[in-house]
């Protein structure tokens, strides 16, 4: 962010600094929701909780730390390694959480499932009820994914959704999509790009996409 | 049987958004509270909880509440119900939050 | 496809391959203010077992802070578009996967 970008926040930021004094708690972040009325609710819930001993704030700033330490390079990096071992795809396909596991990405609660992309089916995960997604894998979905918009049309219309996504198929591949309603949380194996033969599983999994592993995209070698 | 309003497959709907943002301090830590309240230590309360709380919002409350604003209602409705606290205890504790000087609020 | 989970599916009494029609309302054994896992968009409607996941708590009743037992067998269920949406635009062979439990579907034989 650009250090004066005329927001009121910086002008808030600046006022214990301007009195020289040390900040007794963290610097206020550089976002304007924190002052909104939903972080006030926000904080009044950690709050009460707390002094009911339910849960405790280490607790909290420990869990937002396990959150922060997933996202989408942990997908990747399954990808990249079925992509180069067969014997490892099989048992991604056939036995997930194990196969992650072999990654050392413990997926905890999460039944994972993985539908693998091929020449003739292209697969294209929504959750047309809520927002469920292999968060303990891919960390926090996108915005886009939560959105009404997504969760009202993938079902109905996926070509359409898929084209907006700038996501064009050959006439000859079958859309398959996936709604999440229940137990399973789905990972979508990409295909594998031409022009990345001999790559190694680390040049590999940087150019494989979050939206890819949800199916909104194809992983394209000059990501 | 009638069509929950969150129940969106198929409703007509324009282009898909595509902005993000980064999460807010307060969005992560709601995200937090639901993930500790529903661990193994806890058990206080089930995805499936959750889901029921925002589902029995009014469909202007779903369709207008930020998505961490429909979670902490629902996270309130559910824990009203196990006797862990009461909406007015927490309507006052909103009220003491927001006589705070406005630094005070950030970080706890 | 077979699949491992680590609960069983002893009382799954459908079989991959087999037609099914969804329920059109929530069967008796719904509860409550429900909360249904099976959209709207899809009950009535007539699909084929793709997957026979295992057995989970059911979250009708886990949602009203129930124990979910006794479990319910739920199966991944393949619907074509064209059966779904009169008016669909793609591919004729293009489908949709859906998880759903048993007390929801019933078999078409």
């Amino acid at each position: 962010m650009a250090p004066h970008d005329g927001h009121d926040h910086d002008h808030a930021h600046g006022h214990g600094e301007q009195h020289g004094q040390p900040h007794p708690h963290r610097p206020i972040q550089e976002d304007l929701s924190y002052r909104t009325e939903s972080a006030v609710r926000a904080r009044a819930l950690k709050e009460l909780l707390i002094e009911k001993g339910i849960i405790t704030a280490d607790e909290v700033r420990r869990q937002i730390e396990i959150v922060d330490a997933r996202g989408p390079h942990m997908g990747a990096r399954v990808v990249a390694r079925a992509w180069c071992d067969p014997e490892y795809k099989k048992r991604l396909l056939t036995t997930p959480n194990a196969a992650c596991a072999e990654l050392g990405i413990d997926l905890g609660e999460t039944h994972l499932f993985v539908v693998e992309n091929t020449a003739t089916v292209h697969n294209m995960i929504v959750c047309t009820l809520c927002s469920c997604y292999p968060k303990t894998l891919l960390g926090i979905p996108p915005d886009w994914y939560k959105s009404f918009a997504y969760r009202s049309r993938a079902v109905r219309e996926p070509r359409t959704v898929l084209a907006e996504f700038g996501t064009s198929l050959p006439d000859d591949v079958e859309v398959r999509v996936h709604d999440s309603t229940a137990d399973l949380r789905y990972l979508v194996l990409p295909r594998r790009p031409e022009g990345t033969e001999g790559w190694s599983e680390e040049r590999l999994a940087a150019i494989i996409s979050r939206d890819s592993m949800i199916g909104a995209t194809l992983v394209r070698p000059d990501a | 049987m009638t069509r929950g309003h969150h129940d969106l497959g198929g409703r007509p709907a324009g282009s898909v958004p595509r902005e993000e943002h980064v999460l807010s301090p307060w969005e992560k830590e709601v995200d937090a509270i639901r993930n500790l309240l529903g661990d193994k230590k806890r058990r206080l309360m089930t995805s499936d909880e959750l889901r029921l709380g925002i589902e029995s919002l009014s469909e202007a409350e779903y369709n207008t509440l930020a998505y961490y604003d429909r979670w902490i209602e629902s996270i309130l409705t559910t824990m009203e119900r196990k006797g862990v606290l009461t909406r007015d205890e927490f309507a006052r504790k909103v009220a003491a939050v927001q006589t705070r000087p406005e630094h005070l609020k950030e970080g706890a | 496809m077979s699949v491992t989970f680590a609960i069983p599916a002893e009382a799954a009494v459908l079989r991959v391959g087999q037609e099914v029609h969804v329920l059109p309302e929530a069967p008796p054994m719904s509860v409550g203010k429900p909360h249904i896992r099976t959209p709207f968009y899809i009950r009535g409607k007539t699909g084929v077992v793709a997957v026979a996941v295992g057995s989970f708590r059911n979250p009708e009743t886990l949602a009203l802070g129930g124990d979910g037992l006794p479990t319910q067998p739920l199966y991944r269920v393949r619907f074509m578009q064209r059966d779904i949406w009169p008016d669909y635009s793609g591919r004729p062979d293009d489908s949709i996967d859906i998880e759903i439990y048993q007390h929801w579907l019933v078999s078409a034989a």
